[in-house]
Order: structure tokens, then C-alpha cells, then sequence
């Protein structure tokens, strides 16, 4: 069966990508050899070397602006300068002379927009199976992988995001086929020629874990343990209870043998590295919040979490994000529950909302799917105002991603990510005009230069194309 | 056409409301869905499940039920142009999931029509959300040929389809290439060996060569050789197309629809010479494989300005659950007239190529796809610009027949609109 047709659901493609990996060895644990002095301070491997690229002091005036974090100003300036924000107000906000100003009259403003569940590079198209590489399959718990050391700079997708989808940063994620999957990688959608290059300067990491379906099919097909629900909370519990024990090591003051996977369960536990959990179900959500709170680590975020409008008032009080899509269901079992109201009846009782992807699709119109979330939600009588609905996109992912001191909003100081729409990006009609990444104009639509094409569509066919 | 009005009869026995009900739908901005601009104001009255007229100065029939449109838009229901409704339930559960014939043995022979339920919960979500018609197709399984699809209503009642075997599904390119022996050598080899098979069986040959082909295959293929079934092909690559066009010369009675064309750009003058109508998927725009690498969502309107007749389906994508996402298609196309050196398509071109342009692609224009009278009264009032997000079907009739909108997904919805639970538990609020 050929991996050819990624325009299946993205569960199908994982499958696929599963089955591929089916002669896979028995199961190994991470070999933890080199021993570390007490209280080192490990210098952190595999450091961004992102460098913003030059701008030129830039205001756009006469623009409605949604500032990110429920925000709204009519008429608005937004001035960037030195690849920050440096103002955004009324009309009345002062344009310094000689700056670069663009007339925003029926344009829109919004933070760039960011996806916090994207598997851009790991499981990249063309998406063969040589470029599969978004699920270590081979172990139900591997803390000890990096998605970052499976990206695929060269990804098409990443173009693709940033010019229809006005993405400016996103998370790269393990997939969800293992409990735990591995360490997560926040990137800046810029082009590089190595990930380090594109990895978001002191942006924290995330643990991939994952409930329900994806790992108790994985293994239990295999024979192996977990191969039921009951049997991931224990596989989770038992490497918890390992991962408290390594702590405790590590902070004795004694020599200890170093281990990745327990390096970033112990991070987790230090509160350091953020736990990113896929999880269907709203009974598995609150199992999980419970755990956490027996090992004394928080969830970020529940992904996908078609069932969260069912325990809102939960997650709401755990302050746990849903990184939801607007009408994903019927897919799987655990899927079957889903409905678009999701999203609007979690907004409606006070918890975190986010819209996100997973898919080399949708992330080009995240802000579709948003809007269409929020009809849904007005249809039952739950009003969200569009600056509201633009935060599930910004501020939002950004804070549970722990970057929004420096981006996912316009406010001034921080990074001058911004989308200008040639609409307002609710509609269905409007796309992205300009998407500025640190101050810099990475996308402009009236000039076909200012537009990324990867080494792999270099001299194909449709190179350098609208897309 | 024969097996159309046959089941067409059938049909209206089972769904034409009790008593013959008048409905005229007034002041509403009708679109009729052949491309045409709407009609602000206009009229349109059902009458035994067909539309009998349509426009500015139609007389409401004494007697007749009003429903007041105005300030809605009034279209024909959205006739989703490829997918797999009806035959699957929750996709990954076996059981529920009739989408391939497996390993049945049997190929061009196998017939959708029984396996499409209308009881399954797409169907209610979908009509929900205006779709009131669909091509559906099986998945290959063992064969390029994957069997016959059928045209669905999306109905509420027990009979979903409108047409059977209304036309043959094959894949070319590399899904074609996995399913004969690995090679798109294999796959032109495949198809002229089996067709010659079927005109064997035809002929009553003693060395029938039944190699490929059961014989109920080579009988479903007949229909297929004598241009009486449309055989609707899965391709998506520049080059396939060209080669399928070529092929088809030597098979000049075959109705050949093609499905998917991500490409179908880069060829759209040998597309429209050689007559080959699209079902083309609309927003595809990466090099998915390497027989896509010049897909872009302009796609759609390269080929239309070119003159291709072109609809938009959704072939693999989601296709058994989300043809809501049809409309959202079609807005997505039109946005690309705003966006330089992008092609796209006008507003009353993107309605056309979900409503008329599949209807009549399919060989059921004549019924179904657009609002003038004579044909079969689909249709739905929106609360808004029915390709805007923000925007809902409000009334879906099909065959002139008002549907229920409720489904299971808007009962969990009532029932968690406030989460926490009262004096019972949640199992027992509804």
C-alpha cells in the first residue's frame, strides 16, 4: 500500500505510518552511560541560532487591528521598528517621519498566528515514507527523542503555512503512537538550513504524551504492554515514579549517571518542560489531571480534546489550554463524540481555547477554522466577539507554549510577528497580504520575490507558484 | 438513464410528503446554481417535490405555504461532487467502514448502493449543513477498477440512493501503480487487458479469459466500454493525464471523468480537447507525492478560464464525513480572485461548480444541481452568503420534502451546553 494519499485524515497517514514501522525490534530502554557531577549546569545542546533578518522601521495605518489578547481598535496604526512592536493605537498614534507607512484601509491586523500541534518536518510532504519521521514507534515511552532531530528543514509545508495561513511560529511534535513521545521543538516559520536556524530563541521545550487509542493499538498489536487503558496509566505511573527517583538523584549532590529520557521527565517535574497531551476523551483528561497532581507536574494542554466541552468547568479550574479543532470527528472511536460547539461552550465557561492543526492543511487556515467555531458557538447563543475568536490563535498558543512575553500579541516590546489580511480573516474571502516574522517582511503577496520556496521545489514544476 | 428514473420513481413513492403540499419560498436572494447571478427578491415554488418555478415575478399559488426568505439566500442543496458518504460510520472500526471491497475477489463488479446507510450519522450531520446530494465512490482495494458508485440523496428517510451503479471508479497514477503490480506500465496493461476481457464475455468467447476478471466484473466493465456508465478516474499527475488521454482514443465510446487532477493546470488545453470533465479536489496545494508536485489551490480556475468543465469534489479528503466542508471549498476558491497572480473563481462560477457543474458532469443535470422548474426540489435557505463561514443552513427540503436538522452531535451539544451536572447525572438530560 502506497503512503501516497496524505489527503486522508491525518489518524490514516499515522496508521500508515505506524504499519511501516511494524518490524520494528522489542522493545529497548534509553542506555544511560555518561556520568554527570552533581548540581552541573548542563550547557543546552543544540542552541537556536535564529538571527532575525533585517527590517525596515515599518507602520500601517487606517487598519482594523486585533491586538491578540481580545483587543479591538477601529482605524488603528501599528508601527514596528528594530524587529519589535513599538506602537499600536487610534489614528491619533504618532508615525514617526521617514518610516516605511503602508495604508491598511479595509485590511486587518493580527499577531502572527501560531500552531501549537503541527507536524511540519517530521512527517513532511512529499510525504514518503523515507521523510516519515514523526513517530519512534519502537517503545512506548521515549521522553529521550527530539522532534527536532527528525525536522526536515526543506519541508514545502512551512511556505505553505506562512503565506496562506499567516503562521509565524509553530510547535513541532512528536506523533502520538507512544505514551510519551519525545520533546517538542517551537520553531520561527523561517527558512534555514538547519532547524537550529529556524528553532525560537528561548522558547521552552514540550513532552509529546499521549492517551487512548494511538499507543494501546501500537503496542498491544505487537503484544506488548500497554495494550489497553488501564495498561498506559500504568506504563505512565511506572516511568513517573522512575522519573521522581532520577530527580532526586540529580539533585542529592552525589554523582549519577546522566539519561536522556529522564533528563526531560525531570525537567517536566522542575517544571521546566511543558507536558503537551494528546487525549480524546474527557474521562482520560481527568484521569490524567489526576495523575499530574500525583507526580506534581502540570498539563499545558490537552490536543485534540474533542471531548473537553463535557468537563470545561474541570479544565477551567486546572487551567489546562484545549488545543481543539473546529469540527474534526468520526475519524476513530474516541473521536466520535466531537462536536463544533466544542471550542465556544469551553470559551463560555471561562477555559483556555486553542485552535490548532495537526495537519499540513488546515494550518493554512487556522483562522477558518476559528470563525467557523465561533458560528457554531453563536448559533447556540454563545457570543464571541472576533478579537476574542483571534486570541485562540495568538495569545493563547503562545502562553501555553510559554513564549507570549515575546510574541502572540501586539503589544510593544515584543516581537514584531504580525499578519496583515486583505480582509477580515473570519471571512472565508480574506488571506494574508504581509506576514512580518521579528520586523522583517517574510511574505508579501504583490511580489512574487517575497515569497520562500524550498530547496525541494526548486526547479519543479510550479516552482515559486501562488500556492 | 433507464435504472435513474426507475429508482427516481421509487423514490418519490417513498419520500413525497402525505398530502401534495404547495411551498413557495419568497423574497429571498435566490441563487439558481447554473452560474447565473441570484436573484434578489425572487421566488421559487415547490410543488410534488419539484421545483415548478423560479424568479421575480412568480404568482404565489393560492394556498400555497410561505416561508418568508427574506434577508436569506436561497440555493439548490450543495451536490458534493466525490465522496464516500454513507459508508463509514467511525472510520477505524472495521465493522462500520464499508468504504472497500477488501478482499471480496470481485472488482469492477462491486456495487456501493447497498452498503450506502442512511442511517449512519453522516448523513444527518451533512444535511445539516445544506449537502443534499453526493457522488459516492468505493475505495480500490485489490483492482484499479474499485467497483460502481452510486448518486446519493441525503434524505431522512430509508432509501439514500438516487441512482446506482451511475458510474465505475478506477485509479491511475501511484495509487493505480500499487494496485497492478507496481508500475504505471502495469496499470495501462491492466486496463486494456481487462476492457479486451469484458468485450470477450460480450462476445460470448469460448476462451474468455477470465485472468483479470470474474464475470460479473466483465459485465459491469460492458457498461462501462459502451459509454453507458461514466468511468470516473482517480489522477492527479500532468503526465497520467496526458497518457490517460491517449488511452482513451482507443476506447472512443468511454466516458471518461477524471478525479482528483492536481495538475490538471498544466495540461488544461489537452484537458479540454480531449472533453474530459473534472472532479477535482479544490484546495490541494502541496507536493503531496511527486505526481503533485504542481498543485496550487489556482488549479481550478486555470482550468475553468481555459474552458474545462470543472466541479469540485473531495476525494480522500475526509470524504465519508466532512462534506460540510464543501461550501467552505468553494469560498476559498473565490478568495483567490483577491489575491495577485492567484486564479480563482467568481462567486455564481464557485456556487455553479458545487451545485449544476457535478450534477451535470454526473449525467444528472436534467434532475438535480440547480433551482428551475422541472427539477427535483432540492433545496436550502442559509442564514447568509452560504460560502461564509459565519453562515448556516436554516431549511433543507429534498425532493421538496422540509428534513429534520438535528443529529447526535447537536444533542451533545444541548445536553453540555452547561457542563456540570444537576440533580441527575448527565445520562439522564435529554
Amino acid at each position: 500500500m502506497a503512503i501516497s494519499n496524505a489527503w486522508r485524515s491525518a489518524y490514516l497517514v499515522l496508521l500508515l505510518a505506524l504499519m511501516a514501522c511494524s518490524n520494528a525490534e522489542g522493545p529497548k530502554t534509553a542506555s544511560a552511560t555518561p556520568v554527570a557531577k552533581p548540581a552541573e549546569k548542563l550547557p543546552a545542546p543544540f542552541p537556536s541560532t535564529y538571527k532575525a533578518y533585517p527590517g525596515v522601521a515599518t507602520a500601517i495605518r487606517n487598519v482594523t487591528v486585533y491586538d491578540g489578547e481580545g483587543g479591538k481598535i477601529d482605524n488603528g496604526v501599528v508601527f514596528m521598528t528594530a524587529g519589535k512592536i513599538s506602537s499600536v493605537g487610534g489614528p491619533e498614534t504618532a508615525i514617526p517621519a521617514g518610516v516605511m507607512v503602508i495604508d491598511g484601509t479595509g485590511k486587518f491586523v493580527t499577531p502572527g498566528i501560531i500552531d501549537i500541534h503541527s507536524h511540519l518536518g517530521d512527517y513532511p510532504t512529499p510525504s514518503v515514507e523515507a521523510n516519515s519521521d514523526g513517530n519512534e514507534a519502537t517503545s512506548p515511552t521515549t521522553p529521550e527523542v527530539w522532534a527536532e532531530h527528525s525536522v526536515w528543514p526543506q519541508d514545502p509545508g512551512f511556505s505553505r503555512a506562512l503565506t496562506n495561513g499567516g503562521i509565524t511560529a509553530l510547535q513541532i511534535l512528536p506523533g502520538s503512537a507512544n505514551l510519551m513521545g519525545g520533546r517538542s521543538v517551537v520553531l520561527k516559520n523561517v527558512y534555514a538550513r538547519t532547524v537550529q536556524g529556524m528553532k525560537f530563541p528561548g522558547a521552552p521545550y514540550g513532552l509529546k504524551m499521549a492517551c487512548g487509542e494511538n499507543p494501546k493499538r501500537v503496542y498491544g498489536s505487537k503484544g506488548w504492554m500497554p495494550s489497553t487503558r488501564m495498561g498506559n496509566l500504568a506504563v505512565n505511573r511506572q516511568t513517573w515514579i522512575k522519573a521522581q527517583e532520577y530527580k532526586k538523584k540529580r539533585d542529592s549532590g552525589k554523582e549519577y549517571k546522566r539519561d536522556l529520557g529522564m533528563e526531560t521527565l525531570a525537567g517536566v517535574l522542575d517544571g521546566d518542560i511543558k507536558i503537551q497531551n494528546h487525549c480524546y476523551r474527557a474521562d482520560e483528561m481527568a484521569i490524567v489531571l489526576d495523575m499530574a497532581k500525583e507526580f506534581g507536574y502540570t498539563v499545558s494542554t490537552f490536543h485534540h480534546a474533542v471531548e473537553s466541552y463535557k468537563i470545561a468547568d474541570l479544565l477551567r479550574d486546572n487551567g489546562v489550554c484545549s488545543a481543539v479543532w473546529a469540527d474534526w470527528w468520526g475519524f476513530k472511536m474516541e473521536a466520535y463524540d466531537a462536536i463544533p460547539e466544542n471550542a465556544a461552550i469551553l470559551q463560555n465557561t471561562g477555559a483556555c481555547v486553542i485552535i490548532h492543526s495537526d495537519d499540513e492543511n488546515q494550518i493554512q487556515r487556522l483562522n477558518q477554522e476559528a470563525a467557523k467555531a465561533q458560528a457554531d458557538g453563536r448559533r447556540m447563543g454563545i457570543n464571541i466577539s472576533d478579537a476574542e475568536v483571534i486570541k485562540w490563535l495568538t495569545y493563547n498558543p503562545a502562553k501555553a507554549l510559554g513564549i507570549a512575553d515575546k510574541t502572540g500579541s501586539l503589544k510593544p516590546g515584543k516581537m514584531a510577528d504580525l499578519v496583515l489580511w486583505n480582509g477580515n480573516p473570519l471571512s472565508v474571502y480574506a488571506r494574508p497580504d504581509k506576514v512580518w516574522i521579528d520586523g522583517a517582511l517574510m511574505f508579501d503577496a504583490s511580489n512574487p520575490k517575497i515569497r520562500p520556496v524550498s530547496d525541494f521545489e526548486l526547479g519543479q514544476p510550479g516552482e515559486g507558484d501562488v500556492k | 438513464m433507464r435504472h435513474f428514473l426507475c429508482a427516481a420513481a421509487a423514490l418519490a413513492a417513498f419520500a413525497t410528503p402525505a398530502v401534495a403540499e404547495t411551498i413557495a419560498i419568497t423574497g429571498g436572494r435566490v441563487v439558481v446554481g447554473d452560474g447565473t447571478a441570484p436573484i434578489d427578491g425572487g421566488t421559487v415554488i415547490i410543488r410534488d417535490g419539484n421545483v415548478v418555478a423560479v424568479g421575480m415575478s412568480v404568482a404565489v399559488p393560492a394556498g400555497a405555504r410561505r416561508i418568508d426568505a427574506k434577508g436569506k439566500w436561497v440555493t439548490p442543496g450543495v451536490f458534493a461532487g466525490f465522496t464516500r458518504l454513507g459508508l463509514s460510520e467511525v472510520d477505524a472500526v472495521k465493522g462500520t467502514n464499508d468504504k472497500s471491497g477488501g478482499k471480496s475477489g470481485f472488482s469492477a463488479a462491486i456495487d456501493v448502493a447497498p452498503a450506502i446507510d442512511p442511517f449512519r450519522s453522516p448523513f444527518a450531520v451533512n444535511r445539516a449543513a445544506g449537502v443534499t446530494r453526493a457522488v459516492v465512490a468505493p475505495e480500490a482495494a485489490e483492482s484499479i477498477f474499485a467497483g460502481q458508485g452510486a448518486i446519493a440523496d441525503l434524505g431522512a428517510d430509508s432509501n439514500p440512493v438516487t441512482k446506482a451503479r451511475a458510474f465505475q471508479f478506477a485509479e491511475f497514477g501511484e495509487d493505480g501503480s500499487a494496485l497492478s503490480g507496481g508500475s504505471r506500465a502495469g496499470t495501462h496493461l491492466h486496463f486494456r487487458a481487462m476492457l479486451r476481457e469484458a468485450q470477450d464475455y460480450a462476445a460470448g468467447r469460448g476462451n474468455f479469459d477470465d485472468e483479470l476478471l470474474k464475470a460479473e466484473d466483465a459485465k459491469a466493465l460492458l457498461n462501462v466500454l459502451r459509454g453507458e456508465t461514466r468511468l470516473l478516474i482517480h489522477v492527479e499527475g500532468a503526465n497520467d493525464m496526458l497518457r490517460l488521454i491517449e488511452l482513451k482514443r482507443d476506447f472512443p465510446s468511454v466516458k471518461i471523468v477524471f478525479v482528483g487532477a492536481s495538475e490538471g493546470w498544466r495540461i488544461a488545453p489537452q484537458l479540454l480537447e480531449a472533453g474530459v470533465p473534472i472532479i477535482a479536489s479544490a484546495l490541494n496545494d502541496l507536493p503531496v507525492t511527486f505526481e503533485m508536485l504542481g498543485a496550487t489551490q489556482s488549479n481550478i480556475g486555470r482550468m475553468k478560464d481555459a474552458g474545462v468543465q470543472v466541479a469540485i469534489g473531495m476525494i480522500n479528503d475526509r470524504d465519508s464525513h466532512q462534506l460540510r466542508y464543501t461550501t467552505q471549498y468553494a469560498g476559498n476558491i473565490v478568495s483567490l480572485q483577491f489575491v495577485p497572480g492567484a486564479t480563482g473563481l467568481t462567486w455564481d462560477e464557485a456556487f455553479a461548480a458545487i451545485s449544476s457543474v457535478p450534477a451535470d458532469i454526473m449525467g444528472v443535470g436534467d434532475r438535480l444541481g440547480s433551482l428551475k422548474a422541472g427539477k427535483a426540489a432540492d433545496v436550502v435557505i442559509w442564514d447568509g452568503d452560504p460560502l461564509e463561514l459565519s453562515s448556516a443552513a436554516t431549511t433543507v427540503f429534498i425532493d421538496g420534502v422540509e428534513q429534520p436538522l438535528t443529529n447526535r452531535q447537536n444533542r451533545l451539544r444541548d445536553r453540555y451546553a452547561r457542563p456540570t451536572e444537576g440533580d441527575l447525572p448527565k445520562a439522564y438530560d435529554r
